[in-house]
Formats: structure tokens, sequence, C-alpha cells
């Protein structure tokens, strides 16, 4: 708090916990938002969406070539035959499909915008400067950063979120998950998978560590 | 506007912070500050477009030092005082009552918050969400050569400095949206298509750059002009101007 400088003896500890109760405690009183809205949306955000709804999809697009076309082709009503309603940050939503020769990079170089319908809201690592800063002039040294090796044949797209577009990647199929069910394949997606700093492996890291013991 | 917020292809910010199980909110306050934005836009106080100007307009040493919700807290406190839904004094007042153990609802509080401005302005906001179903003429086709315009202004843009002069592809036309620049600055509402512009990695980074790489930029019509000029971008305005007339004579016998 030093940065703040001099600070009265009795004023009181500041500090942005106690700054946004403030702010919410004016603004109930003014009527300007109401503090059981807000709740609810805390609760959907928190609670309701996250990336199990876009690993949905995704395994979706895995088992049936048909949706994969149709989420390619225009994401939106493809994930509402799932049953996902778009919603903020996610209202014009673009799928673009990794493969052998192409891995797609999600970024937002001058925000955070992020496909929440899909994903939820984006982890901090997201949002730091350090990925912004240089998903979009080092993709292949920040895929190394997640411990992503990508042939250097491999073309990389960054797609820099920079309007009301938001994407979300989706992963290629490992192979061996033949026999795998849709949700067993749903289980195996990860979040960073569908930002594109991940590929999704099977079997997934914790159970190849298991079997290494057996 | 040249602000810190526009991060892209810099050096200097170290590793990724990445955390394991990380959970939605770090604190409770993020969970407060989350949604009372939310809410705002739901009420219109003010757009995406202004909320985002209002966090770039942060003091760049400010902005670097604060975690990301801190900047949310800090544009939200500039826009309630610029849409006169509350005062810097009122927020000063409603934080000593807060800090003093003054809940919301009592009688302390309400005499605060009802002080200088409690009267719901007309939000000049417009949607909060900006895309709109109007058909409107459009510029470029899927496939041509463009260059993104070298836009140095001091107000709301998204045109990303690393992609400022810089040749590119039109991969897509989104649609008609509203150009932020000016939804930014009190809710004006301007409509143009909306391109993704492909990029090659050494366009925009330089020849030694690796192979194989390119960055997709979502960019509206107003941050662009068309590369098939003969003439090169980096001109004079006389050249410029000629090589204009020749896009236009160029339209005009296509069309």
């Amino acid at each position: 708090m030093s940065d703040h400088g001099h600070r009265d003896h009795n004023e009181p500890e500041s500090g942005p916990a106690l700054r946004v109760k403030a702010i919410e405690s004016l603004l109930v009183e003014k009527g300007v938002v109401d503090a059981a809205a807000l709740d609810a949306i805390v609760d959907h955000y928190e609670n309701k969406v996250g990336p199990r709804i876009g690993a949905r999809v995704v395994a979706r697009a895995w088992v049936d070539p048909k949706f994969r076309r149709r989420l390619l082709k225009n994401a939106i009503p493809a994930i509402a035959e799932l049953g996902i309603p778009s919603g903020p940050e996610g209202e014009y939503l673009t799928v673009v499909e990794n493969t052998p020769e192409v891995h797609n990079l999600i970024v937002c170089t001058l925000c955070s915008c992020y496909p929440w319908p899909v994903l939820g809201l984006p982890p901090v690592w997201y949002k730091s400067f350090a990925y912004r800063s240089r998903a979009v002039s080092d993709p292949r040294g920040v895929l190394r950063e997640f411990g992503v090796e990508l042939d250097p044949r491999v073309e990389i797209r960054v797609w820099d979120s920079s309007a009301e577009l938001r994407y979300m990647a989706l992963p290629m199929r490992p192979a061996g998950t033949e026999k795998l069910s849709e949700d067993e394949l749903a289980a195996l997606v990860t979040r960073d998978a569908m930002i594109g700093t991940a590929v999704v492996k099977y079997p997934p890291a914790a159970v190849a560590r298991a079997h290494a013991q057996d | 506007m040249n602000g810190i917020h526009d991060m892209g292809g810099m050096h200097g910010f170290g590793p990724i912070p990445r955390e394991t199980n990380e959970p939605v909110f770090h604190a409770a306050w993020e969970r407060r500050m989350f949604a009372i934005v939310l809410a705002a836009f739901g009420a219109r106080i003010f757009n995406v477009d202004e909320f985002r100007r209002a966090i770039e307009r942060i003091p760049a040493a400010d902005y670097l030092r604060s975690s990301y919700y801190e900047r949310w807290m800090r544009a939200l406190s500039a826009l309630l005082q610029e849409k006169n839904i509350a005062s810097a004094e009122e927020i000063e007042a409603a934080l000593r009552l807060t800090a003093s153990g003054g809940a919301a609802g009592s009688h302390e509080a309400r005499q605060a918050a009802r002080r200088p401005s409690a009267e719901q302005p007309a939000s000049p906001a417009g949607a909060a969400r900006p895309r709109a179903k109007r058909r409107i003429p459009v510029r470029f086709k899927i496939g041509e050569r463009v260059i993104a315009r070298n836009l140095n202004v001091e107000q709301h843009i998204r045109l990303p400095r690393y992609a400022r002069g810089r040749r590119g592809v039109i991969r897509h036309d989104w649609g008609v949206f509203i150009l932020p620049d000016k939804h930014a600055h009190g809710g004006d509402i301007e409509l143009c298509h909306c391109y993704s512009v492909e990029f090659d990695g050494r366009e925009l980074w330089g020849d030694e750059h690796p192979a194989g790489e390119s960055v997709l930029i979502d960019l509206w019509e107003p941050y662009l002009k068309s590369a098939t000029a003969k003439r090169g971008a980096a001109s004079s305005s006389g050249q410029r101007r000629t090589t204009k007339r020749s896009v236009q004579n160029k339209r005009r016998v296509k069309s």
C-alpha cells in the first residue's frame, strides 16, 4: 500500500475489497443494480459455465462428422443443437479446427476477449501481459512454455480477438480413443486445448502416470 | 490510442503465470466487481466500447501495477462519474461509510447516496453488444489484399499497433458491426463491415521471423485500405491521392 503515499491515521484501511463493497452499496441504494441480480450473475459464471461445456462440443464434433462440419461452418446454431445458449462474449463464436497441418491459437492482445458461453471466464494467464504480448509474435515459444512442441512444418494461425468475434479451437482427437464414449472423450478435453495452448492426450497424463507405476 | 493495453509484440513481461486448479475468482470482491459491471452493461449505463476505453485510459504505470479486476474497478468508477451515476465525492463517502462498518440500507448510506445526482441519467450508451443487422455496402472481397492503415489516434481504436502499415489478406467478412471508435466516446453509432484479415508472420515481425506463422485480426473497414493499387503505401500525399484515384477507377471499371 506504500505506493498510495501518506494516509491519515483516521482514514480506514483501503483496498479493492472495501471500494467494491462501497460501490455496490451505492449502486444498490440508487437502484442502478440489484444485489440479488448480482448474486445470480456470480452464480452463473462461477457454477454454470466453464470449459466442460466446450469439451462437450468438442466430443460431439469428434464422434459426429456432420455436426463437426456444421460447427466449423456456423458455431452458434451448432452449439444450440446441444442446448448450449449463446450469451455475452460469445454471440459471434467461430470454431477453428486444429489439424496435422494447422494449429490455431487464440488470444486477445488488447484486453481479454474470450468465448464465455463455451469456456467460462478466462484464466489469469490468458489475461496476463506475458501471454497477450507474446502469443502473436512468438507463438511457438509460448506453446513450448506450455509444454507443446509442434513439428516445425505445422503452420500456426494466431487469432487476435480484436473485435466482437470470439474463437474456440477444436483440438485433434488423440489416437487410441476409438472405443471411448462421447462422455469419456469430453473428459479428456482440457480448457487449454480449446484455447490452443495444449493438445489433447490419451491416456491423460494422470492415468499414464498411474499405469507407469503398475 | 497508443496505450499500454496494446501489448501485441512487446517483450519484457516474463514467463506466463500459470496456476493449477485455478478458481474462477480469486477473491470475493472480484465476484462482485465482475457482476456489477455486467449488471451495468445490462442496465445500459455504458457500452462495452466505453468500458474498454475506460480501462485504456488508466495511466500506463497504474495499468501495469493493477490486477485485472482492479482495472475494472478503476474503469467502473470513472464511468459512473462520467455518466452522472455517482460523483467522486459520493463514492468516497460510500467508501468511508463502508469502512466504518455502515451497511447498505442504513440511513447514513441512503443520505450519502442521495446527495448530488440521484436522478437516473438518460444513457446514451445504446446496445451493450455492438452488432447490427443492417445491410451496408461492402468494400473488400474475400482474398483481396489490403493494408492496415497507419492510424495513430488518441481516441479508442481496435487496430493493434503491430498490424499498422502491414499488408494482409481478407479471409472473412463477418458482416456489419458498430465501429467501436465513436461508440466508445458517448455511444455514437457508425456501422461498417468487420473482416478477418490474415497477416503473414514475416510481414508483421520481419524477414528473420520463422516461416509458417500468421496472425488473423478482426478489423473494421475504416482501418483498412486496398493494397491492389500499383504504387506502395509509403508515398507522399500527392502520390497517395493518385493511388486512391486509380483504385476508384478500377472499381468503377469493374462495376
